[in-house]
């Protein structure tokens, strides 16, 4: 099956190129938000699924996402209130959420098992690019090491969605 | 192996599938930190107790592969009792990075 590069990845390889160019870090409030930010595309994609697909697999694992992601991002919340951090919106947030909401107006056109097989290779797409932005970009950059403990974790977080997405993907095919 | 313990052995599979508790099984336990088993592997006996300790915000689960499932609670403990001999791997479902195995001895 011929894969498109998937928005996410395409948004994520910006982390790479303009945004953070010249040498500069995302700051910790800045690494936040985009961490939040990931989590709650992921949340906004699986709640689609769940009203879009028919498929018990499918909305097994997109129910499993909104629980993770909202369990992860609530420890999140409470980090970032203990270490006094504001998360700060940055171009890599509002590019994350731009092609975020591209891809869901694509996948809302989607039917059936087009649509399963869709969001399922997003899924391993995104979560593929995620894994690359925090463990390329995120964990380097930040400074705290309670921030960093937490997306290292997230790390984990994200290679097993993967797997899983990827289980689901394959016994779509 | 003697051959009194075999009978030994064999007795102690009966009992386990019958349900009876056997006065000295153990209950081992195996902690859940940051998505990792730990110990990943452990060495039990039939009748012997596996309890999960969740310390994640995350609910995993110990599956096995046409076996078994047990759901963890995220910050919950969940527990298991060890029926058959042999070795098993066990994952989890929701995040199937996450293995684990127990090297089940007969009683």
């Amino acid at each position: 099956m011929f894969v498109r590069l998937s928005a996410a990845i395409a948004a994520l390889c910006l982390l790479g190129t303009p945004i953070f160019a010249q040498g500069a870090k995302p700051t910790g409030p800045q690494i936040a938000h985009i961490a939040y930010t990931a989590g709650t595309i992921d949340i906004n994609a699986a709640k689609q699924a769940i009203k879009k697909s028919k498929n018990k697999a499918v909305v097994a694992f997109a129910k499993d996402m909104v629980r993770d992601h909202e369990a992860v991002n609530k420890q999140a919340l409470a980090l970032v209130q203990k270490l006094k951090v504001t998360p700060e919106d940055n171009d890599t947030s509002r590019a994350l959420v731009k092609q975020a909401s591209d891809k869901q107006a694509e996948l809302a056109k989607l039917k059936g098992a087009a649509y399963d097989k869709a969001y399922a290779a997003n899924e391993v797409a995104y979560h593929k690019a995620v894994i690359g932005a925090l463990e390329s970009q995120l964990i380097p950059a930040a400074s705290n090491a309670e921030l960093k403990n937490l997306l290292q974790t997230g790390v984990k977080i994200f290679q097993g969605h993967l797997e899983h997405a990827e289980h689901v993907a394959a016994e779509l095919k | 192996m003697l051959p009194g313990l075999k009978s030994l052995a064999v007795l102690g599979l009966a009992l386990g599938v019958t349900g009876s508790i056997p006065a000295h099984a153990e209950t081992i336990r195996v902690k859940i930190d940051k998505l990792v088993f730990e110990p990943a592997n452990v060495a039990a006996k039939v009748g012997d107790t596996i309890e999960w300790m969740n310390g994640d915000v995350l609910a995993h689960t110990a599956t096995v592969k046409g076996g078994w499932d047990v759901m963890i609670p995220p910050r919950k403990s969940a527990s298991f009792v060890l029926k058959k001999a042999g070795d098993v791997e066990y994952y989890c479902r929701f995040h199937p990075n996450m293995k684990g195995r127990i090297a089940i001895a007969p009683k």
